[in-house]
């Protein structure tokens, strides 16, 4: 498939999706509900699935691994941490204040999970993703300590499974933050993907090869922060919709950036929209679905990777 | 633990440093155990020790049942990384959890005999961990990262899945679930306490006979073949006995990731020998020295008696990075 | 005695070992040589039930390896892979003693014992016996696992490239003990070389393995000519003869 058309048809896809996010619902379809919960809630699927994937994508060029993503390299974990932190610390603090705290708490974890990584001589792609885990479980038994002490415990659930349900007009606009980023991302995608060749030959290519990492780490650390306090942890998305794409189109980020950001946007309509369906009228947390679903081809990944080795 | 206890002592006399050091780890055990049942005790001594007695029993048991389930677990996989909650047992026994009230109401779980109702899911586990782990252990040629990648994600697709269901089923059934699927030492069903320890000991008898068989495994599927052990038979053997031990730590006070990676070091690094006959007793010892010993700290001096899980979750992934750092230097 | 009827093993379609019928001599040192892929190690897996076969039958003193349980095979054939890592921390004393397992179950008697240490004098690790395997170097190991096998006290002693990882001190050590252990303990060994010279100056028979099927076998006077081992490797070799040894040349 070229790539012409491959952006053709993904765009295809999503707008169906979109559509069908607006569409899908419990109650009349009235221009109110339209206006202050269907749209918001489809911006916000668009806005948090473009921004995960693409933050997985910098994360994986950063660690030099594919199997790494914000939820498994303790950025997640540690944004909560820092959000409960500064709830405890400063209740009163305006959204964005707290979501930058939790940004530097995720920004510091993130170079935690780096510097483990570096701690670990002989690692094999494996290992890289599993430290990652591991750190963000120990991080979140951390969370979990204080929460409990200081009777939060409601509120540190509502951080740990992504869920869109809640999503209003007025509640959701942190988010945009993610579409600009992605932006960024997509101008400096150029310096991202040689970065991503490692640090020998990006300095020997003659790039700040450190400045290009902050900013990566930063446009990752944002992007978790801001979708974890909107609407929680999804696990998986940045770490599948990057794997796909780079077996289609391969790894240059000119060329697979907006891929990537279409696939996530679109994975995270797709998997909402089951969770709104198949317990209709009910609802399953996308983040729940995410975790089957992503769990389910990051294994076939995985196991592929094996196969093809064995 | 009696008959493993026994057969332990015949061996144990053959190495007297051994012997001492899984004797100190008993006196320590019972120690903290009386300390446990005394300490801070105000009223009636009949009412305080039936209360404080449920949750001993409770965690003695969870304590044996995790670390014995370690200890074989690492066998079979030949390594001191993958434990059966890490590589997704718990959360496995937690889906089933659900998925009894899922498909049948809270009847399968709640109105219906407790005991029927453990017998089913721990049978259950055990099909589902053959078919699920027994693949993935009787090749023996895997890496041992992806086994532990593998694990991992697989426990978070049964945490999701079991979440995906418990939305799906009625609200008021799934407050009495939730509260099986954290791990809780307040909230023990002591109801189970009799036939989980009933579980307990029927492995314990098997496992005390499969002592020196044990031993050979540590050699891996070619050499053990070679000295006429079958490998294949025993693999799914001992995931068998796992899944009844997961099972039973499971259902009485719910998941504790970590328990068990810690308990098994420790003892591998207590003790100078790899034979089980001294390392399951151990370990064993070790794991309930934690826990009561853990409660004991947490409920008299900081005064925080729901928190013991998540202390060891935190400690228990310290020690696995610390390790994973180690293996990688050697 | 070690016999096998068509023995076959495919993956997908392809033979890996093409209906093998072989009779190998008792109270002998037969070495297989091939190149690689050749199906030798596949072959020595199928007779040590290792791997099952997809197709044949393997026999060791009249017994089906397939439907034999393995504890009584143990006591009739020991084997020997490539790489045998052992994570478990265990002494060379320990690991020689699991050879005893097959008679003993774990119970260690006096004639186990005089086993086990008349097998670690037979490769001189009395002196390293009770250290560790991870702190001994990887000849050291070899020869540890070697004691196991002998400790096994079995008739017949299948090895998978024992000279792995050897340096040609200890590969010529390794070899003179095999040897030894055929001549005079009576002990019928097959091992798969790759050192086509080792097997020319050690072994009583060869076996030589092409695309999965046996070309030749014989003595190596029978063996060791450029028109066979040219048939066997597919390049040319030239034959000398050293004090009655024959030798390959075939460096350039």
């Amino acid at each position: 498939m070229s790539s012409a058309a491959a952006v053709n048809a993904a765009g295809a896809a999503l707008l169906a999706l979109a559509t069908a996010s607006m569409l899908v619902g419990v109650g009349d379809l009235s221009t109110e509900i339209l206006l202050a919960s269907r749209i918001p809630r489809t911006l916000a699927l668009l806005l948090a699935g473009a921004g995960l994937a693409v933050a997985g994508v910098l994360m994986q060029l950063v660690a030099q691994n594919r199997f790494v993503e914000p939820s498994t390299a303790g950025t997640a974990q540690s944004a909560s941490l820092g959000m409960l932190a500064v709830t405890i610390l400063a209740p009163d603090a305006p959204v964005v204040v707290k979501m930058l705290c939790a940004a530097i708490a995720a920004l510091v974890g993130t170079l935690l999970f780096l510097r483990v990584l570096k701690a670990i001589p002989l690692r094999s792609t494996l290992t890289v993703p599993l430290v990652g885990i591991v750190l963000g479980g120990i991080i979140w038994a951390a969370a979990t300590f204080l929460a409990y002490r200081y009777d939060l415990m409601q509120m540190l659930a509502s951080w740990s499974t992504g869920d869109f349900s809640t999503v209003l007009r007025g509640r959701y606009e942190v988010l945009w933050i993610a579409l600009a980023l992605t932006i960024v991302a997509y101008v400096a995608a150029d310096r991202f993907t040689i970065a991503g060749l490692g640090r020998d030959s990006a300095v020997g290519l003659g790039l700040d090869y450190r400045r290009v990492v902050g900013l990566a780490l930063t446009i990752v650390a944002l992007v978790t922060a801001a979708t974890v306090v909107t609407v929680g942890t999804i696990p998986f998305l940045g770490l599948v919709a990057p794997n796909i794409v780079s077996l289609i189109v391969g790894d240059n980020l000119r060329r697979s950036l907006p891929l990537v950001a279409g696939l996530g946007a679109g994975l995270m309509l797709a998997c909402d929209l089951l969770g709104r369906l198949v317990p209709y009228p009910f609802e399953i947390p996308v983040g729940t679905v995410m975790g089957v679903a992503g769990g389910g081809l990051f294994l076939y990944l995985l196991l592929r990777r094996d196969a093809r080795l064995g | 633990m009696p008959a493993l206890a026994n057969v332990a002592l015949m061996r144990l006399t053959a190495r007297p440093g051994l012997a001492l050091i899984v004797g100190l780890l008993a006196l320590l055990a019972a120690a903290i155990a009386t300390a446990f049942l005394t300490i801070g005790a105000r009223g009636r001594w009949d009412f305080v020790l039936a209360f404080r007695g449920t949750k001993l029993a409770a965690m003695v048991l969870v304590g044996v049942a995790v670390a014995t389930a370690a200890v074989l677990f690492q066998t079979i996989a030949r390594n001191r990384i993958l434990t059966p909650s890490i590589m997704g047992f718990d959360a496995l026994y937690g889906l089933i959890q659900t998925g009894t009230v899922f498909l049948l109401g809270a009847r399968g779980l709640g109105f219906g005999d407790p005991r029927l109702a453990f017998a089913v899911e721990a049978g259950t586990m055990i099909v589902f961990a053959l078919l699920l782990y027994g693949w993935l252990l009787a090749d023996g040629r895997r890496s041992l990262h992806l086994m532990l990648l593998v694990g991992v994600v697989l426990g978070a697709i049964f945490r999701s899945l079991a979440s995906f269901m418990g939305r799906m089923i009625d609200p008021a059934e799934f407050v009495v679930l939730q509260q099986r699927l954290f791990a809780n030492f307040n909230a023990v069903r002591s109801d189970l306490l009799l036939p989980t320890c009933l579980a307990v000991g029927a492995v314990l008898l098997v496992v005390a006979r499969l002592l020196p068989r044990l031993d050979v495994l540590l050699l891996g599927r070619e050499a053990a073949i070679g000295l006429g052990v079958d490998h294949r038979r025993n693999v799914f053997l001992v995931i068998v006995l796992v899944s009844i031990l997961v099972s039973v730590s499971t259902a009485l006070v719910g998941p504790v990731t970590f328990l068990g990676l810690l308990v098994a070091n420790l003892a591998y690094m207590l003790l100078p020998s790899y034979r089980h006959v001294h390392v399951l007793p151990a370990a064993a010892l070790l794991a309930v020295v934690a826990l009561v010993g853990g409660q004991l700290a947490l409920e008299r001096l900081f005064a925080l008696d729901a928190v013991l899980p998540v202390v060891i979750e935190f400690v228990g992934g310290i020690v696995l990075i610390a390790l994973l750092v180690r293996t990688g230097r050697r | 005695m070690i016999e096998t009827q068509e023995l076959t093993r495919r993956y997908d379609k392809a033979a890996v070992v093409d209906a093998v019928s072989l009779q190998l001599p008792e109270q002998a040192f037969t070495a297989i040589i091939g190149a690689n892929g050749a199906g030798k190690s596949t072959f020595l897996a199928m007779v040590s039930r290792l791997m099952p076969a997809s197709a044949g039958r393997a026999f060791v003193d009249g017994l089906d390896v397939a439907t034999t349980s393995g504890d009584v095979l143990a006591r009739r054939l020991a084997i020997l892979r490539q790489d045998s890592a052992v994570t478990a921390r265990v002494t060379v004393r320990d690991l020689v003693a699991f050879g005893r397992y097959p008679h003993s179950r774990g119970r260690l008697t006096a004639e186990d014992r005089a086993q086990i240490e008349d097998a670690l004098d037979f490769l001189e690790l009395a002196p390293l016996a009770d250290r560790f395997l991870d702190e001994i170097s990887g000849g050291q190991r070899q020869r540890a696992f070697v004691a196991m096998v002998l400790a096994q006290d079995t008739d017949h002693l299948l090895l998978d490239e024992p000279l792995n990882n050897l340096d040609m001190r200890h590969a010529a050590g390794m070899m003179k003990l095999l040897r030894r252990a055929v001549d005079e303990r009576g002990r019928t060994v097959v091992a798969v070389l790759h050192d086509i010279n080792f097997a020319s100056c050690y072994a009583d028979h060869i076996v030589a393995m092409r695309d999965g099927r046996v070309i030749a076998e014989g003595p190596p006077e029978v063996i060791v000519t450029p028109s066979v081992l040219e048939a066997v490797y597919g390049i040319a070799m030239e034959v000398v003869s050293v004090r009655g040894y024959r030798s390959v040349h075939y460096y350039r």
